[in-house]
C-alpha cells in the first residue's frame, strides 16, 4: 500500500482550474483487502476522463490512521468521499459501477452543463 | 473441605461479568457471559440503551473494565445528557479513558454504493476505541441502523456475523441492542448472530400504569430466573427486582419495643411488638389507624430511633396538624431529623416504582421504624397479584435489615375485613383490628389484638378512645347485654357508681344504727349496774340495822332479864339472829 500513500504526491494538477472547479477527494481504505486497489484504480480511470487536471485523490489508510475515520464517518471500506466541491458526498464500495460512481459524485449534472 | 475439594473437580463455569444493575446479577446468577456477545432487544422507550450504559458505566467505576460505546442513534453529548439524569458523569468518565465513545452517523439514503464493500471501516472504530483505552466491554447501541442506511443486506449479514465473531476473539464483553420486531426478537432478526444470551425488555401499560419488564429469553451455559422480572430506572439507576431472591433466613431479635400506648403494651404481654417484626393494623375508615401509627412513630422518635412515615394519602403538614390535636408533637421529631415523611400519591407512578422509592428512602435514612400508611392505597396501582409480591418483598426487604414495620390497612364494611386481608396477613407478625361498634345511635372504637406471634397477648376488647390527650384503651363493660362500649359503657359504669353509692350510704347508716344501739345497751347496762349496787347498799344497810336492833333487843333482854333476874341461858335466840346475817351478806 506504500504505493497508494505516495497517491497524495502524484495527484495530478497540471493546468490552473479555478477553486470552484476544484476536485478533492478522499479514499478511505485498508491494506486487508484487494478491493482497495480496485476501487483507488477505479476511481483513478473516472477522474481521469472527467476530471483531467482538476482533481486530487488522497488515499488514507484505515489501519494506519484509525483516528481519521470517525471524522468522516467511515464505515465501510472502501469509502469516497467528496470534500470539495461541497456538499460533501460519499460512496462505498470498489467503484465498478461507474455510472453509479457518476451519479455519486454528482458529474452526470456537470457534464450535462458541459 | 470436601465440598470444596468436589467442585475444584468439575469443568469451571462460564465466566461472567457483572453488570453492577440492581438485581439482574442475581437473575443471571453473576452476569452476561464474559467475553461473548449479549443481546438486549425491545420496543421502544423500554430502557435498552439505559440498561446497556449502566452495564458499562458501572463496569468502568465499580469493576475497574473500561468500556466502548458505539453509538448509532445519539451524538455524544446527547447520551452525556440522557445518562446524567442517573447521575453518571460521562463526560468525567471520559476524560479519565475509562469510556470511549464514538457516534456512527449514518443517513438513510445519503451513501452511495458501487460495487462490493466491507464494513472494515466500523471493524477500524471500533478496534481503535477498545485499543486505546484497553476496553474489556463494549456496547453498540442499536446496530439496526446499519440496516437502514446501507442497501446490500447480503453484505451487511455477511459482515455482522464476521463482527459478532471478531468480538469474540477480541475478548470483549459486549452487549448489543436491538429493537423488538413483529413476531421475532429483533426487527432484522439479529438474534441468529448473538445465541449467547438474549434479554427481552417490554413496556407495558396496565390500567393506565406503565411497567417495565425484563426476561432472558436465553442463556447459554447458565442457570438463570425465567420469569418476568419488573424493573425501573429510578434516580440511580436501573433495578431489577427479582421477586424470588429473597429467602426466609432474616435475623430475628427478642427485644421488645413499646407502641406508645401503654395499655396496648400491656395487651400484648406487657412489653409491646418484637423489634423488626411487621405489624399489621387494620380498620374500617375513622377507626384511628393513623392515630395508633403516628402514636408507634412518636414512641419511636422519643426512643431515639429513626422512623421514616409513608404516608400515602395525607400530607406529611396535614398529619402533624392532625396529631397536634390529640396532643402528639410530631413537629420536633421531624425538625430533630428523626422522623421523616416520603408522601406520594398512589396513583403518582406504578407498584414497581413505588417500591423502588420506598427500598431507596429506606436505604438513604436507615430507619428502625418503618411506617406504611396505608399499604392499601398501593393495591390501586396495581392487580393483586403484583401487590402481593410487592408486600412480600417490601416485608422481607425491611425484616432483612430488622426494621419495624407497621402496616395500615384500609378495610372497606364491616364484616369481609378477615377475608380481605388474608392474603396479607399471612405475611404480619402482629395484627392488630380496630373496629367501629354502632348502637345507642352512636359508633365507638374497639381494638383487638388478632394476632401476635410469639408473645402471650390479650384476647379481650378494648375499647379505644381518642381524647385531646392521646389515645386511652378502656375495658369494654361485658355483661349480659354484650359489649358495651361509649355512652352505654359510661352510662353503665354510672349506674353501678350510683349503686355503689347507694349500698356505701346504706352501709354506713346500719353501722351508725348498730352504734348507737350498743351505746343505747351500754347506757342501759351501766343503769342497772347502778341501781344494783344502790340495791347491794340498802341491802347492807338493813343488815346492820338488823345486826344492831338484835344487838340492842339482846342488850335490852338481858337488861330486863337482869332486871328480872331470869337464867344465864338463852341460845336460841342468840341462833336465829346469826342466821339472818348469813343471809343478808
Amino acid at each position: 500500500m506504500k504505493a497508494k500513500s505516495r497517491a497524495r504526491s502524484r495527484a495530478a494538477s497540471a493546468p490552473q482550474p479555478t477553486p470552484a472547479e476544484f476536485w478533492q477527494l478522499r479514499l478511505y481504505v485498508t491494506d486487508r483487502t484487494n478491493k482497495s486497489r480496485v476501487a483507488f484504480s477505479n476511481l483513478k480511470r473516472i477522474c481521469d476522463v472527467h476530471l483531467k487536471g482538476r482533481y486530487r485523490i488522497t488515499v488514507i489508510d484505515l489501519l494506519r490512521h484509525p483516528r481519521l475515520a470517525k471524522g468522516d464517518q467511515i464505515l465501510a471500506v472502501p469509502t469516497l468521499v467528496r470534500k470539495l466541491p461541497t456538499p460533501i458526498r460519499t460512496i462505498i464500495g470498489n467503484l465498478s459501477d461507474i455510472d453509479n460512481v457518476l451519479v455519486g459524485l454528482d458529474l452526470r449534472v456537470t457534464l450535462d452543463r458541459a | 473441605m470436601k465440598k470444596a475439594a468436589k467442585r475444584a473437580s468439575l469443568p469451571s463455569p462460564l465466566p461472567k461479568c457483572p453488570t453492577g444493575i440492581q438485581g439482574l446479577d442475581e437473575i443471571t446468577s453473576g452476569g452476561f457471559p464474559r467475553g461473548r456477545p449479549t443481546l438486549l432487544c425491545g420496543g421502544a422507550g423500554c430502557g435498552k440503551t439505559l440498561m446497556a450504559m449502566e452495564f458499562l458505566v458501572r463496569g468502568a467505576t465499580r469493576y475497574g473494565e473500561p468500556g466502548v460505546l458505539m453509538s448509532f442513534e445519539e451524538t455524544e453529548d446527547e447520551l452525556t445528557a440522557n445518562v446524567a439524569s442517573l447521575g453518571f458523569d460521562l463526560g468525567d468518565l471520559i476524560r479519565r479513558k475509562k469510556i470511549a465513545l464514538d457516534y456512527v452517523h449514518i443517513e438513510p439514503g445519503e451513501i452511495q454504493e458501487s460495487g462490493d464493500y466491507d464494513l472494515e471501516g466500523l471493524f477500524v472504530r471500533l478496534n481503535h476505541a477498545i485499543d486505546s483505552i484497553g476496553a474489556k466491554r463494549v456496547v453498540l447501541d442499536t446496530l439496526e441502523a446499519l440496516f437502514g442506511g446501507l442497501r446490500n443486506e447480503a453484505i451487511l449479514r455477511a459482515e455482522l456475523r464476521r463482527l459478532f465473531r471478531w468480538l469474540k476473539t477480541k475478548g470483549v464483553t459486549a452487549v448489543i441492542t436491538a429493537e423488538r420486531g413483529l413476531g421475532q426478537l429483533t426487527r432484522h432478526g439479529l438474534e441468529e448472530y448473538v445465541s449467547d444470551c438474549v434479554l427481552l425488555l417490554d413496556h407495558r401499560v396496565t390500567d393506565q400504569i406503565a411497567t417495565r419488564n425484563l426476561r432472558v429469553v436465553k442463556y447459554r451455559g447458565s442457570l438463570h430466573g425465567t420469569n418476568e422480572f419488573p424493573f425501573l430506572i429510578g434516580d440511580d439507576g436501573i433495578s431489577v427486582m427479582p421477586i424470588t431472591s429473597l429467602g426466609l433466613n432474616h435475623k430475628i431479635s427478642a427485644e421488645r419495643i413499646g407502641t406508645g400506648i401503654p395499655r396496648l403494651d400491656a395487651m400484648l404481654g406487657g412489653r409491646g411488638f418484637f423489634r423488626g417484626s411487621s405489624i399489621l393494623l387494620t380498620g374500617t375508615p375513622g377507626t384511628g389507624k393513623t392515630v395508633v401509627a403516628a402514636n408507634f412513630a412518636h414512641a419511636a422518635c422519643l426512643r431515639g430511633e429513626r422512623t421514616l412515615f409513608f404516608s400515602f394519602e395525607e400530607s406529611p403538614n396535614q398529619i402533624i396538624r392532625n396529631m397536634l390535636s390529640i396532643g402528639l408533637h410530631l413537629d420536633p421529631c421531624v425538625k430533630r431529623g428523626l422522623l421523616r415523611f416520603h408522601a406520594a400519591r398512589p396513583s403518582l407512578y406504578g407498584l414497581e416504582m413505588h417500591l423502588a422509592t420506598m427500598f431507596n428512602e429506606i436505604n438513604t435514612f436507615k430507619p428502625l421504624v418503618v411506617i406504611v400508611d396505608p399499604i392499601t392505597s398501593l393495591m390501586d396501582a396495581g392487580t393483586g397479584a403484583e401487590c402481593r409480591g410487592m408486600v412480600t418483598r417490601l416485608v422481607d426487604f425491611l425484616k432483612a435489615g430488622q426494621v419495624t414495620t407497621l402496616f395500615t390497612s384500609l378495610t372497606q364494611g364491616g364484616h369481609a375485613l378477615q377475608q380481605s386481608e388474608a392474603a396479607m396477613s399471612s405475611l404480619m407478625d402482629a395484627w392488630l383490628l380496630l373496629q367501629d361498634l354502632e348502637g345507642n345511635g352512636e359508633r365507638n372504637r374497639v381494638l383487638y389484638v388478632l394476632k401476635a406471634r410469639g408473645m402471650a397477648h390479650s384476647n379481650q376488647v378494648r375499647e379505644f378512645l381518642i381524647s385531646n390527650h392521646g389515645i386511652d384503651l378502656v375495658d369494654a363493660y361485658i355483661g349480659p347485654s354484650g359489649v358495651l362500649t361509649g355512652s352505654a359503657r359510661a352510662a353503665q359504669a354510672a349506674r353501678e357508681k350510683a349503686e355503689t353509692l347507694i349500698n356505701q350510704q346504706d352501709a354506713a347508716r346500719r353501722k351508725r344504727e348498730l352504734k348507737r344501739k350498743g351505746a343505747t345497751l351500754k347506757q342501759q347496762i351501766s343503769g342497772l349496774c347502778s341501781e344494783q349496787e344502790a340495791t347491794a347498799d340498802e341491802l347492807r344497810q338493813v343488815d346492820t340495822q338488823v345486826g344492831k336492833r338484835a344487838l340492842l333487843l339482846g342488850a335490852d333482854r338481858t337488861e330486863l332479864g337482869r332486871l328480872r333476874q331470869a337464867d344465864k341461858q338463852v341460845p336460841g335466840s342468840a341462833g336465829h339472829s346469826q342466821r339472818n346475817g348469813k343471809a343478808a351478806r
